[in-house]
Formats: C-alpha cells, structure tokens, sequence
C-alpha cells in the first residue's frame, strides 16, 4: 500500500525544468550594465553565473600610456558614485612610490572629501537597496535630496559634480572657496537628523525586515575566504576597516566606531551602511575645526618620474577595499596599472549568497553588494 | 408608465414587431455613459496620481502642459497611441491580441452595477455583489494570457504570479463581502447602500481591511504589485506590448482602480449617501478618497515577495475573514435590530484583538529552499 501510494504521488508531483533567464544587461536592477544567466526552477533561483565586460573602457591599459598626473582623472571613471575616494586610493599609491610628502592641510581635505563621498555613496547604495525592495522611488528621491546637498558643495570645490579629478600627487587641486565651509558645517548639523527620520520609517517597516532579514546570507568565513571587504565585509561580523587596521593619510587622528553586523545578511549590509554614514558625520565634526591654514599642494614636478619599484597602496572606499598597485620602471608612466576593484571581489559571493532564495531576492541580494559597474568592468 | 415604456409602444405603433428595438437605445447610452465615466475617471486618476507621486517624492509631478499639467494624461494618451504595435515573432499572437481586451472589458461591465445615486443604477441586479466578483475575476484569464502570449520569460513568470494571487486574493475578498451581505440581506447594490445608514466601515472595520488588502492584490497595486513588479520582472505581463495594447493595460490597471475604489464605497463608505452635496459628488469624493490612500500606499511601501504574498493571504487574511464572517453572522443572529453601537464596539474590539494577534503571531518570513 505504502509503495503503491508513494508511486502514485511521486507520479502526481508535478515535475518541471530549470529555465535560464537572462537578466541584463538592459535591466532595471542591475545597477548599470551587469547581466545575470540566472538558472530559475519556478520562482527558485537554482544558479546565476555573472557576466561582466559590458562596460570594459581598458583602464587598466589606457593608463600605461599616460603620465601619473594626466591617470588621475581615469580614475574618477572606475567607480564613479565614489570618485572622490578613487583619486585618493590612487595618488596615495603615487605618493607612497615617489616618497612625496602632503601638506597639513591637504591631508584635512581629503579626508574631509573622502567622507563626504563615503556619504553619498552609501545614501545611493541605501536608497536604490530600497528600490529594489520595491519601494518604488520614493527613498531614492529622498536620498537624492541629501546627495543634492553634497553635490552642491563638490562643485563649490572642484566645479564638477560626479568627476570630480580633485586630488592631485602631492596634495589637492584648489583650497577650498570660503563658502565652503559654512556649507558644509549646516550639512553635518542636518544630517543626523535626517537619518534618524529616515531609519525610523524604514528600518522598522514590516515588509522592509521580513523581505531582507536571513535573505542573502554571507557567512563570516565565507566573507573572510572571497577576501570580500568594506560594509559587506563587515555585515557578516568582521571588524575590518582600512582606516583602523591599516591606517593611512591621517585617520589615526580622529574617533569613530566601525559598526559591525551579526548575521551578513541583507538587512545587516544595510544596517552598517547607515551606521557608517553617521560614523562619517562624526569624523567630518572633528575634521572641521581642526582644518588648518596652509599649503594646499606641494610643488610635484609634471613629468613625474618615481624611483624604479612597485607599490600597493589601498584605502577604505565606500565600497571596500580599493586598491592600486602600480609598478614603476623610473619613467613617466606606470609599467603596470592594476586596480583592485572591490565591489567584483565581493560579487564573487552572489552565486552561494542567493541560491535557493527566489528571484526576487537575487535582485535585493546584488543591490546589497552596492556594486558599481564602471569599477567592475574597468 | 416609464419613459421606456413609453418608448416601446410608440415604436410598436411605427414598426409593428419591432418593439424590442426599443431596449437597444438606453443600452447604447448606457454602454456610452459607462466608458465616458471610466475614460475620464481614468484620465482623472492618472494625472491625480501622478501628482500625488510628486509630493510624495519631494518633487513637483507634470506641471508643464496646460494649467498645472492637467493635460499630461492626454499626452500620454497621444504619445501611446501613435507607438508602433509591435508583435513579438514567437508570440502567440491570437492570444496575445485577445489578452488587452479581455482584461479591460470586465472593468466597464463592473460599473453596470455600481449605484451612482437614489435608483441612479443600469442594472440593478438581485445577485449584484456577486456579478462584481465574478466580472473583476475575468481580469485574470486576460493577465494570464498576455503573460503566456508574449513568450517572453519574465512575463511567463508574471503569468504564473498573477494564477497564484488572484486566486489566492478572491477567498478573502469574498469572505469579507459576505459579512456586509448578511447584514444587508441582500446581493443587491442599491440595497446594500440603501442599509447603510451608518456606514459599514464603523460596523465591520476588519472586514473594511481585509477587504481593501485583497483588493489591493487584486488590483496589483503595491505592496501587491508582484505582476510588474518593475525592479525584478521589469513589466511583467505587459513587457511585450506597445502602442494601443498597452493603453488597454494601462487603461485596464487605472480602471481596475477606480471600480474598486467604486466598490468600497458602496459596501463600507455608504455609497452616494451624503449630506448637502448631490450622491454622484458625494460618490466621487469617497472614490477618490480611497483612491488617495493607495496611492498613498504605493508610494510608501515595498513590495512583498511572492511566498510572503500567498502566505499572507493564506494564513492571515484568509482566517480572520473567517472569524469576522462567524462573528458577524452570530451579531446578525442574536443581536437585536436597533442596536448597531453594541455591534460596532465589538467589532472594532475584535479587529484590534486580531490585528494584534496576527502581527505577534504571523511572521512573513519565508525562506530558502534546498537546491
């Protein structure tokens, strides 16, 4: 009887096939032009395999041709919500191979642009990790209008307003225009308040914790193996932060907390994203009265030419970890140019993070990563 | 002696034999009075949510074409219609011609029963409530066939979605229309309004709820919005339509607002009853007012996943329907007539109660399965 009736319903059960779906790279979610060969069974995703290259300009190789100073503006291309942090991680590089050494007060304005940038970044990230939850738009919106602000005080800078090409070797392009400053002093006193309206609407929304709560786990080991870093690093529970494990240009002189998650879920990623966020405000508060008088720039002779040798200089990115190894053979461009992406080091994770979970959760899954085409691609 | 009547037997006095062609003018009026209403009804809620979106997002919405961008929805209208209709070359394409036009259909045939005043009704039929579940339920055959129509993937699974929670979000809606219908005694429309001298929403407050939830599903209308759900299955059903078809879907889905919007206003908001202003203001003012609230919704909430989806209808909204429905019938039993505030306390202690319970005990979870 048993034998009879587990035939009968294995042979009732229905059985269908996996079908791939190609997500990309024209698609809504995909954060720019990443395609996804996802292999779905029903609404279950049973396999994706990440195809990247859409958007592959030959960074890596343009820069090999062209002067140090003239790769600086390259590098506000790669991942550009964060152009700021990229032209630092790379004159830091540049610097730590030709042994320049940055005035005070270009050391305060970089830093104080860095977080700023880390700010923006992470209110993009939020804010379209939202949209993708479904929240159509409205959070975005709103992350834009604090995004505005920032924009507003970049261009005060730098004149520009995504590439920004501010840094240069030795220090920072221009001081900073005397409207600055009491700008940038209204935004830290706002911005504390705007995120805890913010997280008090959403962080405690129902859907918005049964949708990315446990969904898109990435296990501490896991994390620790694919070298994953920055905010999907330390949502699983790793206390890494460039700023404090390796400390570079003058982090060591400010307080703040790392704010590290538990589970590594996709809750959690965004959890530490706007905890950073106020971490950032916090250091800006020190930062500002602190910003000395001064140089803003050291005298760098255009056609640099370092020392025969290599060097790998990193820092905390928005992102993660974004590093430039440069090689240098005593000419005036870099023999080699390699960038180490961190946003394609933490996608490495996607295929194990979203197998089993539905299609809907593969898309808040790699919206959490906050990955930026123009630095996976490069 | 009617106006029809009248009609008929001077038609008979012409054309002997051909009286009956006397019913065939008040329906083409009806037919032309019904699209007028839900075109301009559509027009109306597309350039009211557009605004609304607007203020809700820190923006301005359309504000450019004519006084305050009141000519937009027109624009839209235009601009769709000169598209090209394009065919996809593996579609099926019977059904994927047939598909717009069966999901817009049922939504004018909707209206044939709404109330819009004292006796202000086309049909007044005696099974009214249930011909609007029926009709609205067509919806679905049209969705489903424009999903499997388009061979394309992401509609396939938009296909598939709307199967699950349409049929998943009618037993709920049901159960909650059948409490409004045992304290009416009747399926009829115009009856259903005419007892509502207290508006059911005061007197059934968990059936008002379960009832707008399930209708948001019904109407794919956010947190429900899983069919074209545009950040995972980019359009869903409609990925594979342009030009005049996709004004059918578009004009479908605003329609499907408006007639639901239109159906809780007759069963829970009193309907066209009203005081000063005359019943079709007064039945605007509430179809708008719902109206507002899922837009409202739309631009708050996020999405649900598909699993989390059913599971609410299945074990939450669908048991508390079932407990409002016994409740309801054992007031309707045992309580004597004249009494509604005794019924309106319990209910709204019995909605508080459940609501609490389920949001304590329900958890929308879901999970991983095993690959």
């Amino acid at each position: 009887m048993g034998i009879l009736c587990g035939g009968i319903i294995s042979e009732m059960a229905i059985k269908t096939e996996p079908f791939i779906l190609n997500m990309g790279p024209q698609h809504p979610s995909t954060h720019g032009v990443f395609r996804m060969r996802v292999t779905l069974d029903g609404e279950v995703v049973v396999d994706v395999e990440p195809v990247v290259g859409y958007l592959h300009r030959g960074i890596e190789k343009l820069a090999e041709g062209r002067t140090y100073t003239q790769n600086i503006p390259f590098t506000d291309r790669l991942d550009y919500l964060a152009s700021m942090t990229n032209n630092l991680a790379y004159v830091l590089a540049v610097e730590k191979l030709a042994g320049i050494e940055v005035p005070e007060r270009a050391e305060y304005l970089r830093i104080i642009m860095a977080e700023m940038m880390r700010i923006s970044s992470h209110l993009m990230a939020v804010g379209f990790f939202l949209n993708d939850l479904g929240a159509m738009m409205t959070p975005v919106l709103y992350m834009w209008r604090e995004r505005e602000k920032l924009l507003d005080l970049f261009e005060m800078v730098c004149g520009q307003r995504l590439t920004y090409n501010y840094m240069r070797i030795g220090g920072v392009s221009h001081d900073i225009p005397e409207e600055f400053l009491p700008a940038l002093k209204r935004f830290v006193v706002e911005m504390p308040g705007f995120i805890d309206e913010y997280d008090q609407l959403l962080a405690q929304n129902e859907i918005v914790l049964a949708r990315s709560k446990g969904v898109g786990v990435l296990p501490e080991e896991m994390a620790i193996n694919i070298a994953a870093s920055g905010p999907v690093l330390r949502a699983s529970g790793v206390k890494w932060d460039i700023r404090r494990s390796d400390p570079y240009s003058i982090y060591d002189r400010f307080d703040f907390d790392i704010p590290v998650g538990s589970a590594g879920d996709c809750y959690d990623r965004y959890w530490v994203r706007v905890q950073e966020m106020r971490q950032s405000v916090r250091i800006l508060e020190q930062a500002i009265p602190q910003l000395p008088e001064g140089e803003v720039c050291v005298k760098v002779p255009h056609l640099l030419r370092p020392p025969a040798g290599e060097v790998y200089g990193r820092i905390e990115a928005p992102k993660g970890e974004l590093g430039f190894y440069l090689v240098s053979d005593n000419s005036i461009a870099p023999y080699r140019f390699r960038i180490r992406p961190p946003t394609l080091i933490n996608l490495t994770a996607l295929r194990d993070m979203v197998r089993g979970w539905k299609v809907a959760d593969l898309i808040i899954t790699f919206g959490s990563i906050d990955v930026c085409l123009g630095e996976i691609d490069r | 002696m009617t106006l029809l009547e009248q009609f008929r037997l001077w038609l008979g006095g012409i054309w002997p034999g051909w009286e009956w062609a006397a019913y065939i003018v008040p329906a083409i009026v009806g037919i032309v009075v019904v699209l007028g209403f839900v075109l301009t009804m559509v027009i109306v809620f597309i350039y009211f949510e557009r605004r609304l979106l607007g203020r809700f997002q820190i923006r301005l919405g359309p504000n450019r074409l004519g006084p305050e961008g009141i000519f937009q929805p027109l624009a839209t209208a235009v601009k769709v219609l000169l598209k090209e209709d394009i065919v996809p070359s593996r579609a099926d394409k019977l059904v994927h011609w047939l598909a717009p036009v069966i999901v817009f259909a049922p939504i004018l045939l909707i209206f044939a029963v709404v109330p819009f005043g004292e006796g202000a009704i086309f049909a007044d039929l005696n099974v009214g409530i249930i011909y609007v579940v029926a009709i609205s339920s067509v919806s679905a055959v049209g969705i489903y066939m424009a999903g499997w129509g388009s061979s394309n993937k992401y509609a396939l699974i938009a296909a598939l979605r709307t199967v699950a929670q349409m049929v998943s979000y009618e037993l709920p809606v049901v159960l909650s229309i059948l409490g409004v219908v045992l304290m009416v005694g009747s399926l009829s429309m115009n009856q259903i309004v005419d007892s509502q001298n207290i508006p059911f929403i005061l007197l059934q407050p968990l059936g008002f709820i379960i009832f707008f939830l399930a209708a948001l599903a019904e109407m794919n209308r956010c947190p429900f919005d899983l069919l074209e759900a545009d950040s995972e299955i980019v359009a869903g059903y409609h990925i594979e339509y342009s030009g005049m078809k996709f004004a059918l879907f578009y004009l479908g889905e605003y329609g499907h607002a408006v007639a639901y919007s239109a159906i809780i206003a007759t069963l829970f908001l009193g309907g066209w009853q009203g005081p000063l202003l005359p019943p079709i203001l007064w039945l605007l003012i509430k179809i708008v007012a719902v109206f507002f609230v899922i837009v409202w919704m739309r631009s708050t909430l996020p999405r649900l996943r598909v699993d989390q989806l059913m599971g609410f209808a299945w074990k939450a909204l669908l048991p508390m329907a079932v407990i409002n429905l016994f409740v309801v019938a054992a007031e309707v039993l045992w309580l004597p007539e004249g009494l509604p505030w005794v019924m309106m306390v319990v209910n709204f202690a019995l909605a508080g109660v459940l609501i609490l319970l389920w949001s304590k005990l329900f958890v929308l979870g879901g999970g991983r399965v095993e690959v």
